[in-house]
């Protein structure tokens, strides 16, 4: 009972900070948005895609990129919570919710799965304009793809909370945007399918292929159909639970990482 | 120089049981990259016990903090909080323990009643309770009224009273403020002082105010003098005076660190 009042009381701050933060929300629909909207009539025209699963008929290619693009949606929110992060701790609220009597570990967790939450809602916002604009996608997909939205929340989400752990100051986190979010969302099936990426570069392929962010699009992709691939959720699933584990014990009080961060600030 | 620091278990194993110390610090060192940060350091606080941390910047007063409201652990010493050793029980430890940290930590965005319900549920507080222990800790506070607005729209000097309600919300043995007039105006920082004071006269919670500032220094307080991660006097206000042998807790303060308070 005390851990669910704790779990609601994390998820339900989070919410509100959303709710409060209207410019977060708007530059997290409008990026989606551009790329839908400007990028992919471009590349209509040049880029055929051709019948693959889960598709069954010829797509176009503002079909295609909605799992990729649902995808940057969490990738960013992901991110920016660990960023939140980073500067509630220099602001001294990651203390708050430290110092709660509760676990450690299951603070990390709740704040994990608050941070999925709001990404959920923020992908569902995307995709309802996504519809107004005209993209047709399977009515059962939006509800079949909840699970996958959620564990894609939790593995870019514990990306990003381990990235806070061992993240000094923000300014060092610009640098992770580049070199983390960019290259996950480049070197994946997000934009192109991976064949498509072979003709071009057999090595982008196979950096493609290792690419979690690939497995997390495609679970998107196969749930939106109502199908599951299981080799994509397995490796999503391996892969979140690596990254949490490692994020819980970034923040393990014994290991000193927090030490290494705030007894050079003194 | 440190004030005598009885071992708990010993008197224990004579039999009596006396309330524990609220804070009972003994052999505490801590070193960041071979540097020494903190070094044996021994501090018990009483029940009720208002204590002053004074040091310089950099003397290791948010270190210590930090150990003891364990933001991390790797250290040498022990550290116990109302009898709850930090490391080995550290839930009922933290459990009893309210921070008032050195930055700001409220939410700007939402509202002084939003701010506190969150503290609440991180101690797993039930819904009625936390708010009756809100609105009582808030009118303790003289901010009775501001329940509904943004964090926002307080002065500092409010933002800092509302952080101390919050602190006092899971109704903590001990309190531990790490220079929380930093950034306030004279009287706000004065009206504070003399809050603080009160709070702990009146609810019996022991304090751990850490501060560089000798004018916060009440005439019962406790003294403890830390430089350089070492503890260089404690005692009251008259004893580390004489001790010093000066005039003043200014003067002594000056004269144990070498610096001008």
């Amino acid at each position: 009972m005390i851990y669910l009042r704790c779990f609601w009381g994390v998820v339900w701050r989070e919410l509100l900070r959303f709710v409060q933060q209207r410019g977060r929300f708007v530059a997290a629909l409008v990026r989606p948005l551009v790329w839908l909207i400007v990028f992919a009539a471009g590349f209509r025209m040049a880029l055929g895609v051709a019948i693959s699963p889960p598709y069954q008929t010829y797509i176009l290619y503002e079909v295609y990129i909605i799992p990729g693009l649902i995808g940057m949606v969490q990738l960013f929110n992901g991110m920016q919570s660990s960023l939140s992060m980073v500067y509630d701790r220099e602001m001294g609220s990651m203390r708050v919710l430290l110092v709660s009597p509760l676990p450690r570990g299951f603070l990390l967790v709740a704040k994990l799965v608050a941070g999925t939450l709001v990404s959920i809602v923020q992908v569902y916002a995307f995709l309802l304009i996504a519809s107004l604009y005209g993209i047709r996608l399977p009515t059962n997909g939006f509800l079949m793809i909840l699970p996958a939205l959620f564990l894609t929340g939790l593995m870019v989400g514990s990306l990003g909370l381990l990235l806070s752990s061992f993240i000094k100051q923000l300014e060092n986190f610009a640098g992770v945007m580049n070199f983390v979010i960019f290259p996950m969302f480049f070197l994946s099936s997000a934009l192109y399918p991976i064949w498509r990426l072979r003709e071009a570069s057999p090595l982008i392929a196979r950096v493609a292929e290792l690419n979690p962010f690939t497995h997390a699009v495609e679970m998107i992709r196969f749930a939106l159909y109502s199908q599951f691939n299981w080799e994509a959720t397995g490796i999503v699933v391996a892969t979140s639970a690596v990254l949490l584990a490692l994020a819980i014990l970034g923040y393990n009080p014994a290991r000193g990482m927090m030490a290494r961060k705030t007894a050079t600030q003194e | 120089m440190a004030g005598p620091v009885d071992d708990p278990r010993s008197v224990c194993a004579e039999g009596h049981r006396p309330a524990p110390a609220a804070l009972e610090i003994a052999g505490l060192s801590f070193s960041y990259s071979g540097r020494p940060v903190l070094d044996g350091i021994g501090l018990a606080i009483a029940r009720g016990e208002f204590v002053v941390l004074l040091g310089p910047n950099g003397a290791g007063k948010t270190t210590l903090f930090s150990l003891v409201t364990r933001l991390y652990d790797r250290r040498v010493g022990s550290i116990a909080i109302d009898g709850h050793d930090v490391r080995s029980e550290p839930r009922a430890a933290l459990a009893r323990l309210g921070v008032v940290f050195q930055q700001p930590t409220l939410d700007l965005d939402l509202t002084v009643g939003q701010n506190l319900a969150y503290h609440a549920a991180l101690h797993g507080m039930p819904g009625r309770l936390a708010n009756e222990r809100i609105a009582e800790k808030l009118d303790r506070v003289g901010m009775a009224g501001r329940l509904r607005d943004r964090v926002r729209t307080l002065s500092g000097g409010q933002r800092r009273r509302v952080e101390i309600a919050r602190a006092l919300i899971h109704a903590p043995r001990l309190l531990l403020l790490d220079e929380p007039t930093v950034g306030l105006d004279i009287r706000s920082r004065r009206d504070l002082v003399t809050h603080v004071h009160r709070l702990a006269a009146e609810d019996g919670v022991a304090v751990l105010w850490a501060t560089h500032l000798i004018d916060e220094v009440h005439d019962g307080d406790t003294v403890v003098v830390l430089d350089r991660g070492r503890i260089k006097a404690h005692g009251s206000v008259a004893a580390v005076t004489a001790e010093a042998r000066v005039a003043s807790i200014a003067a002594a303060f000056e004269a144990l660190t070498g610096m001008a308070a």
